[in-house]
């Protein structure tokens, strides 16, 4: 222990403290300032950004000594100590430019720092300072517009308009940009995620991972683990108590493995110490014995029959699923067809590469003031986190609480288990609070990816332009559990004829189980691997017949009538034509004389366009529904409960806004409570876009169940006909008479009658595949056009504007959708051009932050984003699904735009300038290989 | 988890060096920590005993002028180089390279002196450091000595000297006169490693009449091992008409000469090839348009 004296938001400290920490452990851990985040710890993300005498550093890699005698600032000392927020913070909020606010606090940090030295940045300067300061959700535009809007007004200038989309028919509360929830903690740094909670005596938990890909175990020996002092728990298969299996669709995924390792994220065993170093130093401790078995490395080597089987109870061998979808006679469909197109695309697998790290913190039953097992968690999906908890610790449902936290981005990869059940058995085992905190590191190897995939697609079109049929061949590689491998990859294939009428489809998609990571839920759920394929051989197929790839698209764009691959008629909210011409009308307006493709010096210059179309909630049959508690206070508040998660994407505000909207109540007068088993109903998976529909949907009926009750009550009170009185600002009220109605629950409760109201709410039936019949209930479209440039002498890519249509059927909150729309065409852009998680036979490369690039500031392009509001009768107030839609069709966009610039068409994804410059070099017009082919 | 046990901030290079003497080959020299301290995590050195810092030694966080000669202590920060007027007008090379390494926070703390002692054979502040021509001041074994830049670079990631040891304390270079001048670029790919597909600086000085290449220094990495000259396409230029044609002749001989190799997830060989001559040729251009203006304007700060 060494004294350091550091002054930190203009407190002096003088601390007694090992003189290993780094600073931001010591910010975190010593202060209990947990505001500043800690993302990779390898100095790359940039979350972590503090303020050292003004100048902003990597708190993660920044010894705390050096800060010795210097002076510190964090998110916590930009508010003035009256609450006061900073411009930079009140502009975050006002422009919506925080989500799921996990790299908040580094981001206005950056962006304090160059305020401080630069009074009026252009976008130029904004992107330099916040070059190396990651977001995963925004997709920058609504921080740079934050932080020139900050700018103006710290000049004394006022602040600047905020850029809110049109929408139509704006509500009382809905179609309104209301602040998010939690965003003044988010912005303040008040805002607890997981890791930032501790209790007294808790344990600190690492977990062995697997050695091998794929090995046989034959003996496990943890005594020397456990003999060191300050372990207090080493636990492994053997120490189960319920089922060792867990799994979302199907339960084959071992809690701790027992006879065989399938993948390197696989866990061995479990350690909970006194600290951190010692779990990881006991971790070393553990001998495991390894038979090193042949590694089942992609997904086509799965289905051969050399390949060694991986799930021996699994029917139909490394053959996860076959999903296949029939339509039409596609013989006949081919035989119809002047033009034929058939090629292969490549997908790799993808990393969600949300910026906060897995986190579980497991609590023992009366520890805490918690009666029963108690896991806080970051959770997509608190209920099936319960289920399976409770599964393998052998407890019933009831036994087991899960609380879900703040949850700092998860696009789809924090729906399977990953520390849950090991924080639990851990607490179970040792009576003490147990926190696991997954490194980057060990989160990049673990949780489940985007599938990689291998299209093959053949689509046949007539001389005029009408598509005829599509044949498609899909390879996914789930990796070596089946998480959600299984729908995702029905999406895929359900979705791979694209938003057009396609009157005959045979389309076979293999789900297979290999020893890689497991591929599972990412924004877009298997359909942005199909629409690379489909949206570039659409504009194969123009160029072949010689059409406008606008007017091809137009020609066959699904409408209202239109029979889908799967046999569904869509009856109602179709808006893709709709997309479709506002982007057309953007991109020929931008220049008066409209060119596909034009050269300046050694740069060139093109459009490409896509369309796509993405099912709202699960569909397929699976029964969609979500329950909702809505409760009205004295104090004229009402709170509404479901157990959704709010990822950041915004679930929350929609609840509020639709309980607010349906008592005619002021937005601020809403609480929302998310996320805990025993206090809020189920709200089902946060996947698949289905939350604004089934949980604003649950919040929606239940709120117009509680005005009811309210009016029954207020009628009597009042002493008028119900059906005379009306809602304003939270009164209730009839001609001259009206009450508050914190007043009339006073009332009510001095009558015995409740103010509470539960209702489970049940989405329209849909039908499994095969059946015919509705599939789903809703569909979103959307149209994106991509401006690129190209230096034809590096071959380096750069997207300069994305003009996109996005059929969402009404925009609940106009500037958080708006955000939505930004943050899902930024991190398409990464799937395209910067992306891709490599695994080596096995052995991912990837296991660091530093060699997986996702876009930055620097990458963002103007964006250009139109919402088209195709009402859908059975969505709240005719919203559906926005969450993926808008992440599909960027690719192909860009793609499409690529070969319009240089003749070169890729087929692998992320673009390889590399490969790319030899193709225009070689005269070749068309690349299969890709970045990571690069060896 | 714990990377080191010690932290110490001697304060002056006596201090430094008993220290690294005291823990005997078990702690090692931090500067900013950018390479170190994210090795030390991920593994490639031992849990050390402690780390020394050597920012706070005036000597290394002087940048003085003399005449025509500049020191830039090894503790200097990307950051404060990219500051730097005179560097800025009279070793534009050494300010493009060192603005583009990582982002603001990597550069604000970020050092010279840590970019060569980490020997990258394309650590970017280095390739600028070699056309510079620049020598490195360093204790080695105890003893102060002045090496020439090339001469510091014993292997990939292996540097001339060792850091649980010897100390290097700053560089010295010529700035750039009349009808002289610098530039540097380098080829990314948006992909993996924040590693450069291909980095190169080039000094030059034309004649008085601005016509012909009195003298040039060209540095391209990765070629080698280590960080060199192309001295073969220096030996086209001298004496040549400062033109596009030598240019081109200049392109033409790195490329029969220079032997790029294809390297896992960076680019292949051939890719390197074209590279050459595209960074050759721009590279080239901008210096000779400087060294004929006299104006430099860094370019690619913070972006590139
Ligand atoms: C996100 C990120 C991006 C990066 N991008 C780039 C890039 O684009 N280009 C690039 O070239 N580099 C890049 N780097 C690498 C790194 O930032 C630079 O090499 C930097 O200059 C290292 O300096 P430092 O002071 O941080 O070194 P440190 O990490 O402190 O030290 C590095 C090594 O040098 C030794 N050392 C340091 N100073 C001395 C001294 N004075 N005497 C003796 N030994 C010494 C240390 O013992 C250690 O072995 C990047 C790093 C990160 C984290
Ligand atoms: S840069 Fe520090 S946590 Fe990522
Ligand atoms: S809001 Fe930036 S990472 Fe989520």
């Amino acid at each position: 222990m060494s004294k350091l004296d550091i002054t930190v938001n203009g407190q002096i400290h003088h601390l007694d403290i090992p003189e290993s920490r780094t600073l931001a452990q010591v910010l975190r851990y010593d202060l209990g300032l947990t505001g500043t985040k800690i993302g990779c710890e390898e100095a790359e993300c940039g979350i972590c950004t503090v303020l050292i005498n003004g100048t902003p550093v990597n708190s993660c890699i920044f010894p705390a000594f050096k800060a010795q005698g210097r002076e510190v600032q964090t998110v916590e000392g930009l508010a003035q100590d009256d609450g006061e927020l900073h411009p930079v913070q009140q502009n975050f909020i006002d422009h919506g430019a925080v989500q799921c606010g996990f790299c908040t606090p580094g981001l206005m940090m950056t962006a304090t720092a160059l305020l401080n030295e630069n009074s009026d940045p252009d976008d130029h300067a904004i992107k330099v300072a916040l070059k190396d300061t990651y977001c995963r959700c925004t997709g920058y535009a609504s921080v740079i517009a934050a932080i020139k809007s900050a700018a103006s007004e710290m000049r004394g200038e006022g602040s600047l308009p905020v850029n809110e989309p049109d929408v139509s028919e704006p509500m009382h509360a809905i179609s309104r940009s209301v602040p998010p929830q939690h965003v003044r903690e988010k912005v303040t740094g008040a805002a607890k995620y997981t890791d930032d909670y501790v209790f007294d005596g808790m344990l600190y938990a690492r977990t062995l991972r697997a050695a091998y890909p794929h090995a046989r175990i034959l003996d496990i020996n943890t005594e020397q683990a456990r003999a060191l002092p300050g372990v207090v728990a080493v636990l492994t298969h053997a120490n189960v108590p319920g089922e060792n299996l867990h799994g979302l669709v199907y339960r084959d995924w071992p809690v701790l493995c027992s006879d065989v390792v399938r993948y390197m994220g696989d866990g061995v065993a479990i350690v909970a110490a006194e600290t951190e170093d010692i779990a990881a130093e006991a971790l070393k401790l553990i001998e495991v014995e390894y038979e090193p078995l042949p590694v089942v490395g992609d997904p086509k080597f799965a289905h051969s029959h050399e390949a060694p089987i991986l799930h021996p109870h699994h029917p139909t061998g490394n053959l996860l699923k076959h999903i296949k979808v029939r339509h039409g006679d596609i013989e006949q469909g081919f035989a119809q067809a002047d033009y034929i197109v058939e090629r292969e695309y490549r997908t790799p697998t993808v990393e969600h590469a949300f910026l906060e790290p897995e986190c579980s913190i497991g609590i023992p039953p009366g520890v805490a003031g918690h009666e029963k097992l108690t896991i806080l968690v970051g959770s997509q999906i608190p209920y099936q986190d319960r289920n399976q908890i409770a599964l393998a610790l052998g407890l019933p449902e009831e036994k087991v609480r899960v609380i879900g936290t703040l949850i700092g981005g998860g696009f789809g990869g924090k729906e399977d288990i990953t520390g849950q059940i090991h924080a639990a058995m851990l607490a179970q085992a040792t009576g003490r609070p147990v926190k696991m905190l997954y490194t980057r590191q060990e989160s990049l190897i673990v949780h489940p990816k985007r599938h990689a995939t291998i299209i093959r697609m053949k689509t046949g079109a007539t001389k005029d332009g009408k598509l005829v049929a599509v044949e498609a061949e899909l390879y996914g590689d789930g990796g070596a559990y089946a998480s959600l491998s299984d729908k995702v990859m029905t999406r895929a294939t359900t979705h791979a004829t694209g938003p057009y009428v396609v009157p005959n489809a045979k389309i076979d998609c293999y789900a297979m189980y290999t020893n890689n990571p497991p591929s599972g839920a990412f924004r877009g759920f298997g359909v942005t691997q199909s629409a690379f394929a489909v949206e570039s051989n659409m504009d194969i197929l123009a160029e072949m017949i010689g059409i406008d790839p606008i007017e091809f698209r137009r020609l066959n764009a699904q409408k209202v009538g239109t029979t889908t691959a799967t046999g569904q008629v869509l009856r109602e909210s179709v808006g893709l034509l709709e997309t479709l011409s506002h982007v057309e009308q953007d991109m020929m307006s931008a220049d008066g004389d409209f060119h596909w493709a034009w050269r300046d010096g050694h740069k060139a210059y093109a459009w490409g366009l896509a369309c796509a179309y993405k099912n709202t909630g699960l569909g397929g049959g699976a029964p969609d529904r979500a329950e909702a508690e809505v409760e009205a206070f004295e104090d004229g508040s009402v709170e509404v409960r479901v157990a959704s998660a709010d990822m950041g994407q915004g679930l929350a505000h929609v609840v509020a806004q639709c309980t607010a909207e349906e008592l005619k109540l002021p937005y601020n007068r809403v609480r929302v409570l998310l996320c805990d088993t025993d206090l809020t109903p189920n709200g089902g998976p946060t996947t698949a876009s289905r939350q604004t529909f089934v949980s604003g949907n649950a919040a929606r009926v239940t709120s117009a169940l509680l005005r009811e009750a309210l009016t029954r009550s207020a009628a009597e009170f009042l002493d008028v006909p119900p059906e005379t009185l009306y809602y304003e600002e939270g009164l209730l009220r009839h001609n001259g008479k009206s009450v508050e109605l914190g007043q009339l629950v006073g009332w009510m409760k001095g009558n015995g009658l409740s103010s509470k109201v539960r209702h489970e709410y049940h989405a329209p039936a849909t039908q499994p595949l095969g059946t015919g019949g509705d599939m789903h209930f809703a569909f979103s479209y959307a149209t994106q056009a991509a401006l690129v440039e190209v230096d034809m002498e590096t071959g380096a890519v750069k997207v300069l504007k994305i003009i996109a249509g996005t059929d969402i059927g009404r925009a609940i909150n106009p500037l958080m959708l708006q955000g939505q729309v930004e943050g899902g065409i930024v991190m398409a852009m990464g799937n395209c051009l910067t992306e891709s998680y490599i695994v080596e036979n096995g052995v991912p490369w990837t296991n660091l932050f530093a060699r997986y690039k996702m876009p930055s500031i620097k990458h963002a392009p103007e964006i250009i984003s139109h919402l088209i509001e195709d009402r859908v009768s059975t969505g709240p107030y005719g919203a559906k699904g926005v969450g993926e839609i808008c992440s599909i069709n960027t690719s192909p966009a860009i793609c499409n735009a690529i070969y319009h610039a240089t003749g070169v068409r890729i087929f692998s994804l992320p673009v390889d300038q590399d490969a790319l410059l030899r193709a225009i070099r070689a005269g070749q017009t068309e690349v299969y290989t890709a970045w990571h082919d690069v060896r | 988890m714990k990377l080191w046990n010690h932290y110490h901030t001697p304060h002056s290079i006596d201090q430094a060096i008993a220290l690294l003497n005291q823990y005997q080959g078990k702690a090692k020299v931090v500067a900013g920590g950018t390479d170190l301290i994210v090795e030390l995590r991920e593994g490639h050195h031992p849990i050390q005993e402690a780390l020394i810092d050597v920012t706070q030694i005036p000597e290394l966080t002087r940048l003085t002028t003399n005449n025509n000669e500049i020191y830039v202590g090894a503790g200097v920060t990307h950051s404060q180089i990219v500051k730097s007027a005179v560097l800025v007008a009279r070793a534009t090379c050494l300010v493009e390279s060192c603005g583009v390494v990582g982002g603001p926070q990597v550069r604000n703390v970020g050092t010279l002196g840590g970019n060569v002692a980490h020997a990258l054979p394309a650590g970017d502040g280095t390739t600028s450091l070699v056309a510079l021509d620049a020598k490195a001041e360093i204790i080695m074994s105890g003893q102060r000595r002045v090496v020439p830049i090339a001469e510091m670079f014993r292997g990939p990631g292996q540097s001339l000297i060792d850091s649980t040891r010897d100390v290097i304390i700053g560089f010295r270079f010529v700035l750039c006169s009349d009808n002289e001048a610098t530039a540097f670029k380098r080829i990314m790919r948006p992909q993996g490693v924040a590693l450069p597909i291909l980095g190169c600086a080039i000094w030059v000085r034309l004649n008085p009449a601005q016509t012909h290449f009195e003298a040039a220094r060209v540095s391209i990495a990765p070629i080698g091992p280590t960080p060199g000259r192309a001295a073969e396409v220096e030996a086209i230029l001298i004496g040549q008409p400062a033109t596009d044609t030598i240019i081109e002749q200049a392109i033409e001989t790195a490329l029969q000469i220079l032997k790029p190799r294809t390297s896992k997830y960076r680019a292949t060989g051939d890719y390197r090839k074209e590279m050459i001559a595209v960074l050759l040729r721009r590279t080239l251009q901008l210096a000779v348009q400087r060294a004929r203006t006299g104006q430099a304007v860094p370019e690619g700060i913070g972006m590139e």
